[in-house]
């Protein structure tokens, strides 16, 4: 539970500039909860992207063909006017200077803050294969990227698609390009898809409704050259030899934190720019948050890149806090997800697939009914949970995980059809029915 | 803003709170209608966790900070300005199942029959019988063991 | 929804489904209820199977329907009360003997149960046998044209009551004054008075709740009863179940009595209680002891009534150290001391042949407060032809006493409180008239608190969670509605007692009290007339 309290601000002389470097679901997080508390503050939101707030994740729901542009909004269309914000789209930052306290976008301007956060997410990880510059090549992360994929199959009723990668991603795009009707390969280069949240047992489960849904799922194996013919794709060659003919590329293998601004500024930077409890940064007055940011995961015990849409939500409003003058503590994040695919859902959550050695692993399989559970625990505390097909108390699990409560004597019901709070130690029912103080 | 506060020590378990709270989120919001004709498109979005003579009727806690707005991909899970109460705008929900899987309570649900206002599957979630002066089910709870309250907002914990 | 099926136990012998088992043509089996389901209302939502104590209703998975086993039906009515759709009622079995005025279809059952059982036939709440109801043959008074009648709304109306002896007369000395370095002297102008008076309890109304005790009903009954005596300003009665941790906030308001079983009686429970009462009878079952079925005693009430958990409660018939009127006095006198005389004690009696020298000796012993409790009081378990022939009516032992006690010129040493099926406020108006200080009720306060007077107490499967300790069903009385619905009750029968004590001209209980000029008989003759020393209707 996030520890809110107010603290004395140091007076300013002038009300305190807040720029904030993206202008996703970090962003938002900054601005709602740094407002909830200061109305004074001078916020401006700065996005390369041209477009108003929109959810990424909907964009697979958007490729899918389920929703309409308008629905991809995340936020209204007055939310910067509702909440006083001065928005500079379609103008990437390109330089961050801590001393002078500026940032300085592409189209000349520089921005003065008191108080920066750094939310430019990441980026499609495209690796580095001959003959890519050719049309019906995609990535897909951003909201451009979707529409050049659908005005790409539109005008040249794509057929066949092939996506790289089987994780979160590649998975998302295969199941909305489904839905569109086409014909997919699915290129996976470990010997398992989702493999970084599912384990084996999930990940075949969903391996096999993608098969039995027409997709042909390649594993241990990767695209080493694409064709084209007159700027055209025309197919990929795989690693082992074999030729797919197809008119769509898709990648969808993952992103990498746009942390090159922060590192040129002199920010302390692993894989993402490191930051602490509060989304501090090495640098006194910057803040780094979401997919970018190297935040504490309590599930692993240590600094990790969880690029996740609620942690990128939270961790922005730890930062739009604190930058306010509000002393909060992100507690961690915990990595889940939730995926689906042919109608059947699957969420995974912290640890899920750790293996047996070191952890006392419950699990109960229904394959024909694409039912699945695994709860994973260490020292009595559950560390992780997958849960395929029936998923409507994983919040239950996420709770238990995210407390860190000693489950010991209940694991029994860990795995009940419908586990209930009755059956976990009373003092944490209490906790979650009263919202009353918690000891673990 | 009001809560719905639970009195374990109370709950009889006979849960009308679930059938009246179907019967609220009805089109006809006519119990017999609700339940005959109406059955497969509505769900109660209060639950009865029931072991040996214990219950308690649970729904939808209104956090004060909703991890389920945090997690929410689509906008769709808000805080209603008026009433300030944690509602799903069942219209822009996706079904994606992001809150069920942080809700801590285990309050929200799959709503799978289609009765939504778009027609998918959407999440499920106690609205406060939106605009009602008080929630169906703390109104039919026949031992009071519901209540709705003035409830201050949880006390930093130290 | 699940359906779900109350974990069902059976007390005693009595369940005829009990026996059922092993009995294939059992006689006693026919249904004495019906249950009624409106097909066409009944939305199967199952919340009568799961508030169903004796399973009479089920969920048949096999067409998604509810059925009944009508036989186990006792017409509590809990699940008609509770059915959102108002599909259920349950009406008497019309099935009929052939007709007997001697051999009644009630006689007849009781021997098939008996035949099939060879117990006793036990029963709960008081007789429901039809024997004359003396209030409703008595009518009250009001004022016209010869003296003026009081409007309770705008002009003060006394109900406060004091409970225990009031001395024979009052004592005055002159009151001192100083006088400098002389010391006192007499102020002249001042009396003081010196009779130091009995301790009293004060009733805010002339309404009490009789004993029940924790045991034979469940703690939150109990602390409906407490919190709601709290609240109006008078008090409760442990009967002999001792006082529960929970009680002791409420001492102020709590009789605690002493019985034959000496149940959880220790210096606490005697120094907490506001009065001492010591249980000789009990209107519903004179003569005979009490027996809570080791099944109701659970570890609470083992602890509170100082027994061990799972063993039978016996209360003996007698107090096996009183066998006359002097050794009551040891033991009124032996509470007292144990007290320090600053806790009246009362005797309560069951109305018996004799009450009237009975009462007398009580006085005469030393009780501060005699309670008398009719041939209608009710009780937790009693033999059925006991609960039936045992005891006389409260009117006629309220009468006699008041008389007897007058005439021998003692009636000032003690109030007079009686109990035994007081059902409204003009019951209670009677009952002071006819020379009551004050009266007990039980059998209302549980029906305020959802009783519907099944009969089926002893049971201990009580649907409405009052007399019994499963837990499942002890849920279903919360205190605070408990509370809320006494208190509710005894304010409105104050305004009713108000409004026939102005229309009467009286604005005082205390110049009701005996004043039977208020009450005619209609519809008596001259013995019962004599008996309740009232005039008949037109004179």
């Amino acid at each position: 539970m996030e520890n809110t309290r107010s603290v004395q601000t140091p007076a300013l002389d002038q009300t305190p500039r807040i720029v904030i470097v993206g202008n996703s679901a970090t962003a938002v997080g900054a601005v709602e909860a740094l407002r909830k508390v200061d109305q004074s503050a001078e916020v401006t939101v700065i996005s390369a992207e041209p477009h108003m707030i929109y959810s990424r994740p909907m964009l697979s729901h958007y490729l899918a063909g389920e929703i309409e542009r308008p629905r991809l909004a995340y936020r209204g269309a007055d939310f910067y006017a509702r909440h006083n914000v001065r928005p500079v789209l379609d103008d990437a930052v390109v330089r961050i200077d801590p001393q002078a306290h500026s940032v300085t976008t592409a189209s000349g301007q520089t921005f003065g803050w008191d108080k920066l956060l750094i939310a430019t997410g990441g980026s499609p990880i495209i690796p580095p294969l001959p003959g890519l510059d050719v049309e019906g090549v995609y990535a897909f992360t951003r909201l451009d990227d979707a529409l050049a994929i659908l005005e790409y199959a539109r005008k040249r009723e794509a057929r066949h698609a092939v996506v790289i990668g089987g994780g979160m991603i590649g998975i998302k795009a295969t199941d909305a390009l489904l839905k569109r009707g086409l014909r997919i390969s699915m290129v996976e280069l470990a010997p398992a898809i989702l493999a970084r949240s599912l384990d084996e047992v999930a990940s075949r489960m969903m391996s096999n409704l993608l098969v039995d849904a027409g997709v042909e799922v390649l594993l241990e194996n990767t695209v080493t050259e694409v064709r084209s013919s007159e700027g055209r794709l025309t197919g990929v060659v795989l690693r082992d030899g074999r030729q797919i003919a197809c008119d769509l590329l898709v990648f969808g293998i993952g992103v990498r934190p746009n942390a090159g601004l922060a590192r040129e500024a002199g920010l302390k930077v692993n894989q993402g720019i490191v930051v602490d409890h509060a989304m501090r940064t090495s640098h006194e007055g910057i803040y780094a948050a979401g997919d970018v940011a190297e935040a504490y995961d309590l599930v692993v015990d240590m600094n990790r890149i969880v690029a996740i849409w609620p942690n990128a939500y939270r961790q922005g409003a730890t930062a739009g806090a604190h930058m306010v003058g509000v002393e909060r503590v992100d507690p961690g994040g915990v990595a889940m997800n939730t995926v689906e695919v042919c109608g059947v859902p699957a969420i995974s959550v912290g640890n899920g697939n750790a293996p047996e050695e070191g952890h006392q692993v419950l699990a109960e399989c229904d394959e024909r009914a694409h039912r699945y559970k695994r709860m994973v625990l260490r020292d009595g505390r559950l560390v992780g949970v997958i849960l395929v097909g029936d998923i409507n108390r994983a919040g239950v699990y996420t709770g238990l995980i995210r407390n860190r409560i000693d489950v010991s004597g209940c694991e029994d019901a860990l795995l009940n059809e419908r586990i209930s709070l009755l059956s976990l130690p009373d003092q944490y029912r209490k906790h979650v029915v009263t919202g009353a103080g918690i000891e673990v | 803003m009001k809560r719905i506060v639970i009195h374990e020590e109370h709950c009889i378990g006979c849960r009308l709170c679930e059938v009246h709270c179907l019967v609220q989120h009805s089109r006809s919001r006519d119990i017999i209608k609700a339940f005959r004709t109406e059955r497969d498109t509505v769900l109660p979005r209060v639950h009865v966790e029931e072991s040996g003579p214990i219950s308690f009727a649970l729904q939808c806690r209104q956090c004060v900070e909703p991890v389920c707005i945090e997690a929410c991909i689509s906008g769709a899970m808000h805080r209603d300005e008026i009433t300030g109460a944690v509602v799903c705008d069942e219209a822009k929900c996706v079904g994606c199942w992001m809150c069920i899987m942080v809700c801590p309570a285990g309050s929200i649900q799959q709503n799978m029959t289609g009765g939504g206002a778009s027609g998918r599957h959407i999440a499920s979630k106690c609205d406060l019988c939106y605009g009602a002066e008080v929630p169906a089910c703390v109104a039919n709870c026949p031992n009071e063991a519901l209540t709705y309250e003035e409830v201050p907002e949880a006390a930093p914990q130290e | 929804m699940q359906p779900l099926t109350h974990r069902g136990r059976l007390f005693a012998c009595q369940s005829i489904r009990d026996v059922g088992d092993k009995m294939v043509l059992s006689l006693a089996s026919a249904p004495a209820f019906i249950v009624e389901r409106d097909e066409t209302r009944c939305i199967a939502c199952q919340v009568c199977v799961r508030q169903c104590a004796n399973d009479v209703h089920y969920y048949d998975e096999v067409d998604g329907s509810v059925r009944s086993h009508d036989a186990q039906c006792v017409g509590c009515h809990r699940c008609v009360t509770l059915c959102p759709t108002h599909a259920l009622t349950v009406r008497t079995n019309p099935l009929e003997f052939r007709p007997h005025a001697n051999w009644t279809g009630e006689a007849l059952r009781n021997i098939y149960k008996q035949a099939e059982t060879g117990g006793m036939l036990l029963t709960g709440m008081g007789c429901d046998q039809p024997f004359r109801i003396y209030w409703d043959h008595m009518v009250l008074n009001a004022s016209q044209v010869t003296n003026p009648s009081i409007d309770p709304m705008r002009e003060p109306m006394e109900l406060v009551t004091y409970l225990g002896a009031k001395p024979e007369r009052l004592e005055f000395r002159p009151e001192m004054v100083s006088a400098g370095e002389d010391g006192e002297r007499p102020s002249g102008s001042c009396m003081a008075l010196t009779t130091e008076a009995s301790p009293q309890l004060e009733l805010q109304v002339p309404i009490m709740f009789s004993a029940m005790s924790y045991g034979s009903i469940s703690l939150n009954a109990v602390l409906s009863l407490a919190r709601a005596a709290e609240a109006a300003g008078t008090y409760y009665n442990t009967g002999e179940g001792g006082l529960h941790q929970a009680l002791y906030p409420y001492g102020a308001h709590t009789i605690a009595q002493v019985a034959s079983g000496r149940f959880g009686v220790h210096p606490q429970y005697l120094d907490t209680a506001a009065a001492l009462e010591i249980k000789i009878g009990q209107g519903a079952k004179p003569g005979i002891g009490g027996h809570l079925p080791g099944e109701k005693v659970d570890l609470d009430v083992s602890r509170t009534r100082m027994i061990p958990a799972g063993s039978d409660a016996l209360s003996p018939a007698p107090h096996h150290d009183i066998y006359s009127i002097e050794d009551l006095r040891q033991l009124i006198y032996a509470l007292k001391e144990a007290t320090g005389y600053r806790k009246p004690v009362s005797v309560k009696v069951a109305a018996v042949h004799n009450i009237a020298p009975i009462a007398s000796g009580i006085v005469r012993a030393g009780a501060d407060i005699v309670a008398i409790d009719g041939l209608r009081g009710g009780t937790g378990a009693a033999p059925t032809m006991i609960r039936n022939n045992v005891g006389i009516p409260i009117e006629l032992a309220l009468a006699a006493v008041d008389q007897r006690l007058r005439e021998e010129g003692i009636r000032h040493r003690a109030s007079l409180v009686v109990g035994g099926s007081v059902r409204n406020s003009a019951d209670i108006v009677k009952a002071i008239a006819l020379g009551a200080d004050a009266v007990y009720i039980a059998t209302s306060a549980l029906v305020a608190m959802g009783c519907h007077l099944c009969q089926r107490c002893y049971t201990g499967k009580c649907n409405w969670g009052i007399a019994t300790q499963d837990p499942y069903l002890t849920k279903r009385l919360n205190p605070d509605m408990g509370a809320r619905r006494l208190t509710n009750l005894l304010r409105a029968w104050s305004l009713e007692i108000k409004e026939m004590m102005g229309g009467m001209g009286i604005n005082s209980v205390e110049s009701l009290r005996g004043n039977r000029d208020h009450l005619r008989g209609v519809g008596l003759n001259q013995v019962e007339l004599d008996a309740l020393g009232i005039k008949s209707a037109g004179f």
